[in-house]
């Protein structure tokens, strides 16, 4: 099932690698494309600059002074009669070669020196990084005018220069692209596969960095770019040769006499920059995959259409499946004093493209007072996005689109979006202990304030009150010192202790419901089943209503009165627990009970030897 | 083992009085001792099951025997050869008969290459020519049963599943002696978890390989191993026959562990449940008695 092979047809069509696959989705961006289309005209004209106009940019002609635009030169002359459009051309040249120069340096530096300290680390790590934190904090300009002091105006030697001052950010991208990848388990699989370290680093690592390098570089030529222009502008140059500095400073002095002379160098340094710059964030965009989907609060017609087809699909497909009487008679199991019911919950995932990616299709249950129901399923299943709709915390980019849920008796959420009572509901009737709880404390407060501020809020606790509270139940939650624990940080308890403060919170405000999104997955055979014991003692001391979400047949087995089985967001059979293990009805649920490896026999017993003894040789 | 010719065998695996530490951040702070000394050794054609808690060092030996953990005492030799400090040419040399698969199949594969480039990196370094190395490709998919098509496209477009199919693939790819399988299935969802159980069962039946296979799961240590190693606290306290560890295990610890798996029967579990408070409440008592008589 989940095994389920992508048709053979599809895969001709994406048969591209995911490089080439980057180059045409940067080609759709209209952003992109505009901007490279700016660079390489800027870049044409450069190169073919002696082939596109007739004037020599050096040849000066009085006659011509300070021609206006548009006549026998078409961007006019400058004051000693230069045609501005050919020295804009050639200009170019200087200020293009100029970028090339300082991007070559910063990337020669910075590249090397971070693949070196971030794959090996050690002293070399930490010298370079502390070398380049010296760079980065040294003014730039400053550094490069008193260099011009020592070595003279050169271009190559101030751009050089420049580039070496920018490199510490090449660096830096390049070093924490290394460390983050060089966990990565690939890596380790190449290490062990005999990979040379020459070759994970080019063919894995370089890879990883690579985009994040092109928008970096792009920066890096905007900024030499401005740069040089900036240094010719205030004298500092080759005046024999034509550059787009030189020529905004010629027109500077100049304004008052022919003011439109300054736009023309303006002009192109900041498109050039400016396209430099936007080329980078539409790759960064492309990079990220940031496709903005708009957030559908309610259903669009569209959907509602698309909706309608699906569901008549899934009911003639429901009556066509061997359907267990079980799923018939649901309506009829729900009692009228039941805690929570769900109505024909539907939740989707509006795509860029318009359509929606339903995850939760017509999915009933209800939960009594001091009942556990266990939700069981594979990956995929749907349901921990039945248990967040419950709570009120889809994401922002899912919604409920169908059926209604309701709460002691009060609807709290339906697909018109009109009612929203999860919100006020969480934390005094609903509980909720999660997966990871680690990763659900935060880790710069002490598990006592986090404990203790949920108190003073919601049931308006003084402050010794709620910490004598507390104390109580982390002892009730077989803490050993629960002082201790109290002042603790969640770092200094290991997962098993977090978990069971994560369930004293989830049982502070004394809730009806308690929602577990499988709350013992994360933990250790012998952790899970303490766990289990104190959630169903609190559980029936209490008699809260609860919902188990797991894909452990064990743990239902252990913990729940009532199991729900979902497959691809659809709710497959639904029975008391006894009965469902010794009968299961529905195909799925007996192929999932056969996949558990209780019943087999140890190996050892199946084949008394190991293979080789029995003299199988490869 | 009553069998002359097993009794006979020379292990392929010798790890003996084997101690791991990891630096601990902070000036002067005593490392951290994730392994104290474990003895083990593997057959040729053997499963040794490693079941421990999160922390039990379990990992770590695998790690050590692939070269990926910085060993500070005792010594491991493969098949006669000490391996236990080898030069990084060395080591490359050794990859050849030693693999291993990752627990994470998203993570274990590289996303921007195909699976054919992920399987023809090891072949191709190894100093196979390419027509060679795409032979071989072909016949591994297909003994890890994935279409041969599948060669040309990425990781992302399989599931966990098939993930750890290619994974399995590239370990099987220099036809290794020893494959360190490292939590493979724990990922995994339950139905495909049977499967590629039964694919590693297949494979070594039809190989010989051996298997160091970690697992936190007893469940799937007794599926798969013909001897079962038991670490607690980075140590080993029990080994044994699959059957005996895994039915009637004699140390506390491991006895521990087999009362706390659940059952996935209402009625048995609640058996087992009593069954567990009974074992611990003996246990604390056997515990208490040993303090007094000290």
């Amino acid at each position: 099932m989940s095994e389920a092979l992508i048709p053979a047809g599809a895969v001709v069509a994406v048969a591209a690698t995911g490089r080439q696959k980057l180059y045409r989705r940067v080609l759709k961006n209209p952003m992109a494309v505009v901007s490279l289309v700016i660079l390489a005209l800027v870049v044409l004209s450069a190169v073919f600059a002696g082939q596109i106009t007739g004037w020599d940019p050096g040849r000066a002609d009085l006659n011509d002074a300070l021609a206006p635009p548009f006549g026998e030169h078409l961007l006019g002359a400058d004051a000693s009669g230069r045609d501005v459009l050919a020295r804009l051309f050639f200009g170019a040249r200087v200020s293009l070669i100029g970028a090339l120069i300082a991007l070559a340096t910063a990337l020669a530096i910075g590249i090397p020196t971070g693949l070196i300290a971030g794959y090996f680390q050690g002293w070399f790590d930490s010298l370079s990084s502390w070398f380049a934190s010296l760079l980065m904090a040294m003014p730039g300009l400053i550094v490069v005018l008193a260099l011009i002091s020592v070595i003279g105006p050169g271009m190559v030697g101030v751009m050089v220069t420049f580039g070496a001052l920018l490199s510490p950010g090449v660096f830096r991208l390049t070093r924490s692209g290394v460390v983050s990848v060089r966990r990565e388990l690939y890596i380790d699989a190449a290490k062990v596969s005999g990979l040379s370290d020459y070759r994970i680093i080019s063919r894995h690592v370089l890879g990883v960095i690579r985009a994040p390098l092109v928008i970096q570089a792009s920066m890096i030529a905007g900024i030499a770019i401005v740069l040089q222009a900036g240094l010719e502008f205030l004298g500092v140059g080759d005046s024999s040769t034509a550059s787009w500095g030189q020529m905004l400073s010629e027109a500077f002095s100049n304004i008052y006499v022919a003011p439109t002379m300054i736009l023309w160098p303006g002009l192109i340094i900041g498109l050039t920059v400016g396209s430099l710059a936007i080329f980078g964030a539409a790759l960064r965009d492309t990079v990220q995959g940031a496709e903005p989907v708009r957030r559908v609060r309610r259903r669009k017609p569209s959907s509602v259409e698309d909706t309608a087809t699906r569901r008549l699909d899934l009911s003639t497909a429901a009556t066509a499946a061997v359907v267990s009487p079980r799923n018939g008679g649901q309506e009829d199991l729900e009692p009228n004093d039941a805690l929570l019911v769900v109505r024909d919950l539907q939740v989707g995932y509006p795509q860029p493209d318009g359509s929606t990616t339903i995850v939760v299709d017509g999915v009933s249950l209800h939960v009594d007072r001091g009942e556990v129901l266990g939700l069981v399923g594979e990956s995929g299943s749907g349901k921990s996005q039945t248990a967040f709709s419950i709570l009120g915390l889809l994401p922002d980019t899912g919604a409920i689109i169908g059926g209604s849920i309701s709460f002691a008796g009060r609807t709290i959420a339906s697909a018109d979006g009109a009612a929203h009572g999860a919100a006020a509901l969480r934390g005094r009737q609903f509980g909720y202990i999660p997966q990871e709880p680690m990763s659900n404390l935060d880790p710069s407060f002490t598990l006592g304030f986090q404990l203790v501020e949920p108190m003073r809020q919601i049931l308006g606790l003084s402050r010794p009150a709620a910490k004598a509270k507390a104390l109580e139940l982390l002892d009730r939650v077989g803490i050993a010192d629960p002082r201790r624990t109290f002042d603790a940080y969640p770092h200094e308890v290991s997962g098993g202790m977090a978990q069971r403060v994560l369930i004293a919170g989830a049982v502070a405000c004394d809730p009806e419901l308690l929602i577990a999104d499988e709350p013992t997955t994360a933990l250790d055979v012998t952790v899970q089943a303490e766990v289990l014991d104190l959630l169903r003692g609190l559980q029936r001391e209490r008699s809260m209503g609860m919902i188990m979400v797991t894909h452990n047949f064990g743990v239902l087995a252990d913990i729940c009165d009532r199991v729900a089985v979902m497959q691809a967001g659809r709710l497959v059979e639904q029975a008391d627990a006894l009965e469902l293990f010794d009968d299961p009805h529905n195909p799925y649920t007996r192929m999932l009970l056969s996949s558990t490896l209780e019943n087999t026999e140890p190996r050892s017993a199946r084949s008394a030897q190991p293979v080789s003894s029995r003299g199988t040789a490869r | 083992m009553t069998d002359v010719a097993s009794v006979a065998e020379q292990p392929l695996l010798t790890i003996s009085g084997l101690e791991v530490e990891f630096p601990v951040k902070g000036w002067r702070r005593a490392p951290f001792k994730a392994l104290k000394g474990v003895s083990l050794d593997i057959l040729p054609g053997e499963t040794m099951g490693l079941v421990g808690e999160s922390g039990s060092g379990k990992t770590t030996i695998g790690r050590a025997v692939l070269g990926l953990a910085p060993i500070t005492g005792g010594s491991i030799t493969f098949d006669g050869r000490d391996t236990t400090r080898l030069s990084r040419a060395a080591r490359r040399a050794l990859s050849a008969d030693i693999q291993v698969v990752f627990q994470d199949p998203y993570t274990s594969l590289n996303p921007a290459m195909t699976i054919g480039d992920i399987l023809a990196e090891p072949l191709l370094t190894s100093g196979i020519a390419r027509v060679a190395a795409r032979d071989r490709i072909r016949e591994l998919l297909d003994l890890v049963n994935l279409p041969s098509d599948a060669a040309d496209r990425l990781p992302r477009e399989f599931s966990g599943g098939q993930r750890q199919r290619v994974a399995i693939a590239r370990a099987l790819a220099l036809r290794p002696r020893l494959v360190v399988c490292d939590e493979p299935v724990s990922a995994l969802d339950l139905s495909t978890q049977a499967r590629v159980l039964d694919l590693f069962i297949d494979i070594q039946e039809k190989t010989g390989v051996a298997y160091l296979f970690v697992s936190h799961d007893l469940s799937v240590v007794r599926h798969i191993s013909h001897r079962v190693a038991v670490m607690y606290r980075g140590e080993i306290v029990e080994t044994g026959d699959a059957a005996t560890v895994t039915g009637a295990p004699e140390h506390p610890y491991t006895q521990r562990l087999l009362m706390a798996a659940p059952v996935p029967h209402p009625t048995r579990q609640a058996a087992r449940r009593s069954e567990r408070h009974a074992l611990l409440a003996s246990q604390q008592v056997s515990d208490a008695a040993r303090e007094t008589v000290r």
